[in-house]
């Protein structure tokens, strides 16, 4: 019995065997029947466009955190989960060059920026996103129609034929995905399929979801009562654009979304009434980006009003 | 049956079946044991023998004059040989008796009191509580007599006897709970009657079946039950435990009895009956020997003072190379640097872990995926007190409840970025303290 070699620490002795990669790989493979999908239904550019994003996500990770002394930390594989997030909200046709600034925008801007994984306040894809949507010229113009959509008539995407032509898409086309629109977000079928391990492990704060949509399908069902011919229901805006992947993959990032449970609600439904209030007022035919980046700014304020009350302290105890 | 429980918790895996079945067994006794004269919380004794003198089994080695604190008494026949300081479970060098055994078994121990519950008084119960150094057994070793009398104006209702063992592969109260389960119920009743309490719980977790049987047939008796909890860890701690029974919250800072509750180890209750019954000090009890670095786990009746050393050669020796030595369980235990450490009053496990078993990891950024949040019992922001106290900020820890952190492990237990919180805690609330000290100044 050799004491030099006992380990002196503090407990807890065992620990569970989650972990970073882990929890980042399990994001990554359950986006596969997606992206796998998506790659189907618009040809070989839209993976280029992942293998792209993926290559200079890393790259610029790797680039940044040398250049700030850091130990590397492209082995936590969280880079590849902003870089495959970042080309499903990406149109179909957008060029190559713009995947690669996007992707330096949503890594250096969006996370390194801030001190790296842990530390940004903005989720890094949606910040990619924003950026190219503001500043690159053909993004609007990068919708097509995927292989899938027979009657090819339109290349418009569903929110966008609702808000500027009042035409309403089949339900069943949205949620099977053979619609137009970004590349990740049209069919909300395997998003949910690929969800559900995330649920499971618990991966997915789900309130943060669940808020979501439940906050979508009360106010899209207040309006349907308002004015059924111009406001289309709450299962459309549910299923309809980035609502979904927005929800499941993007809100719920562990980083920039709050850690109270009560936040979590908050957040949610913050989330759910901006993205009502963009698409049935504002000027843009979705808003789900905005919503989430906008709700992300408010989460070290949400976590601090949402505190739970400590055991033994407060209102029980009076 | 109602399942009693709590919101937040883990499930570590418990590999209680190593030494769960494997009964009790009277450890050999080493030539020469080491007693520490501090086994408690509160004033050390100071020894009441000197180098040279032969004591008795059962004899008073050590005794303070304070209120908080609990006598010390020799655990076999034989002649003192040593008062030195030595290595102390808790990591620093306390005063110790080291007795050298002769083998002859002679006894000196108190006047046995019977065990009529009826004609027993609470008040000389109590007095034999504090005369046979009975302190918590279930590690946290705060001296028991104090605890039976609260101040005036504390009105306890309720005994729990926590057979709950939550902490994984210790499985000491489970085998006491089987084996002696009369001698348990007679110390509850024991104590219940110094505290004039109508009603005592003993609870057990839902994964100790034959436990809650033999509990169940044995006591059958009004004012006394059985509660089952669900098998989740920290059930058994007690701020969590009383909420899961009675629903009543132990106020930041408080103690149970400001809920009317006083909560006792089962084996604090089997050292009561043989103190009360035989007059017998607490000089031995159950310790569990396990983890995958042990050849033979089981439970054994082991003398305080035993060397940890000579205990394991009991369970058969190691396996491997040994690369941690745990004094009580995975969650909460205290690694030891040493294997020449004595089993003291509190020392409810031996847990050997293999070379390849110890954890050592880096640690990462806090990713907020709120696990600990959701695991905390006593709903604590562990992660934001772990950014908190990395950051240096005492103060703000304060304000974010470091204080009221039970130490459990819960947190770091479901850390993906395996941060040590609890270790960031601890640190936090010794500065803290400091603080607060330094302001009384």
């Amino acid at each position: 019995m050799d004491a030099n070699a006992l380990v002196l620490s503090t407990s807890p002795h065992i620990k569970s065997t989650e972990s970073v990669p882990k929890i980042m790989i399990s994001v990554i493979i359950t986006l596969v029947p997606a992206i796998a999908f998506s790659v189907y239904q618009y040809g070989p550019h839209v993976l280029y466009m992942y293998l792209v994003s993926i290559a200079t996500c890393i790259a610029s990770e790797y680039v940044v955190v040398r250049l700030r002394k850091r130990p590397v930390s492209v082995a936590d594989y969280s880079s590849i989960v902003t870089a495959l997030l970042l080309v499903m909200v990406l149109p179909p046709k957008f060029p190559l060059f713009g995947v690669v600034l996007g992707a330096v925008v949503a890594i250096v801007i969006g996370k390194q920026i801030f001190g790296g994984i842990g530390y940004n306040i903005f989720n890094p894809a949606l910040i990619g996103r924003a950026f190219l949507a503001a500043t690159y010229p053909v993004f609007i113009s990068s919708y097509n129609a995927p292989k899938m959509l027979v009657d090819a008539v339109t290349e418009a995407t569903p929110l966008a034929m609702m808000k500027f032509d009042g035409v309403l898409t089949p339900l069943s086309g949205l949620f099977f995905g053979t619609v137009s629109g970004s590349i990740g977000e049209s069919s909300v079928l395997l998003l949910i399929v690929g969800s559900i391990y995330l649920f499971i492990r618990k991966y997915i704060k789900w309130r943060i979801p669940a808020s979501i949509i439940v906050t979508v399908v009360v106010l899209g069902e207040i309006f349907h009562l308002i004015n059924p011919a111009k406001y289309p229901g709450p299962v459309f805006h549910v299923l309809a654009g980035g609502l979904m992947i927005g929800a499941l993959y993007m809100a719920t990032d562990m980083v920039t979304s709050p850690i109270t449970r009560k936040g979590c609600v908050i957040f949610g439904i913050g989330i759910g009434t901006l993205v009502m209030v963009i698409r049935l007022f504002g000027g843009l035919p979705e808003g789900v980006m905005y919503s989430i980046l906008l709700m992300n700014a408010f989460v070290p304020l949400i976590n601090r009003g949402t505190r739970p009350r400590i055991f033994g302290t407060g209102a029980a105890n009076e | 049956m109602r399942l009693f429980s709590f919101r937040g918790g883990v499930h570590p895996p418990y590999r209680k079946e190593l030494a769960m079945d494997r009964p009790v067994q009277a450890a050999d006794i080493p030539e020469t044991l080491v007693v520490p004269l501090v086994q408690h919380i509160g004033a050390p004794c100071a020894p009441t023998v000197e180098v040279g003198e032969s004591v008795r089994e059962g004899q008073l080695i050590g005794e303070a004059k304070a209120f908080v604190t609990a006598p010390v008494h020799s655990p076999v026949s034989g002649t003192v040989k040593k008062i030195d300081r030595t290595l102390h479970p808790l990591g620093f060098k306390v005063p110790s008796v080291a007795i050298k055994q002769d083998g002859e078994g002679q006894k000196a121990y108190l006047q046995p009191l019977g065990d009529d519950i009826a004609s027993l008084d609470g008040k000389t119960m109590l007095e034999r509580v504090k005369e046979a150094g009975i302190v918590g057994m279930g590690g946290a070793t705060f001296p028991a007599h104090v605890k039976f009398a609260p101040p005036k104006g504390k009105i306890i209702d309720t005994l729990i006897i926590n057979g709950c063992e939550c902490e994984p592969y210790l499985t000491a109260d489970y085998r006491v709970m089987l084996e002696y389960t009369e001698d348990l119920i007679l110390g509850a009743r024991m104590i219940g009657k110094i505290l004039g309490v109508e009603r005592i719980i003993i609870v057990v977790e839902k994964n100790k079946p034959e436990a809650i049987e033999k509990l169940k047939v044995t006591q059958n008796d009004g004012g006394f039950t059985t509660a089952v909890t669900e098998t989740k860890y920290p059930e058994g701690a007690e701020k969590v435990l009383i909420h899961a029974l009675l629903g009543r919250e132990v106020p930041s800072g408080g103690l149970p009895m400001d809920v009317h509750v006083v909560v006792s180890n089962v084996g604090t209750a089997l050292a009561v009956c043989e103190a009360v019954r035989n007059g017998k000090p607490l000089i031995e009890r159950v310790v569990t020997v396990t983890g995958d670095g042990v050849k033979n786990p089981g439970n054994f009746l082991v003398k305080i003072g035993t060397p940890v050393e000579w205990l394991v050669e009991q369970a058969g020796g190691t396996i491997g190379e040994i690369g941690k030595l745990i004094m009580g369980g995975p969650m909460m235990g205290l690694a030891q640097a040493s294997f020449e450490v004595s089993v003291i009053k509190g020392t409810s496990g031996i847990l050997l872990m293999q070379k390849e078993s110890v954890l050592v990891e880096e640690y990462h950024p806090c990713i907020k995926c709120s696990f600990c949040v959701q695991a905390c019992p006593v709903h604590l922001l562990p992660s934001r007190l772990s950014i908190i106290a990395e950051a240096e900020n005492w103060q703000l820890a304060g304000e974010y409840g470091v204080n009221d952190c039970i130490e459990c492990g819960c947190c770091t237990y479901v850390c993906p970025a395996k941060r040590p919180i609890v270790q960031l805690i601890k640190t936090a609330k010794i500065k803290l303290r400091k603080i607060k000290a330094r302001e009384h100044e």
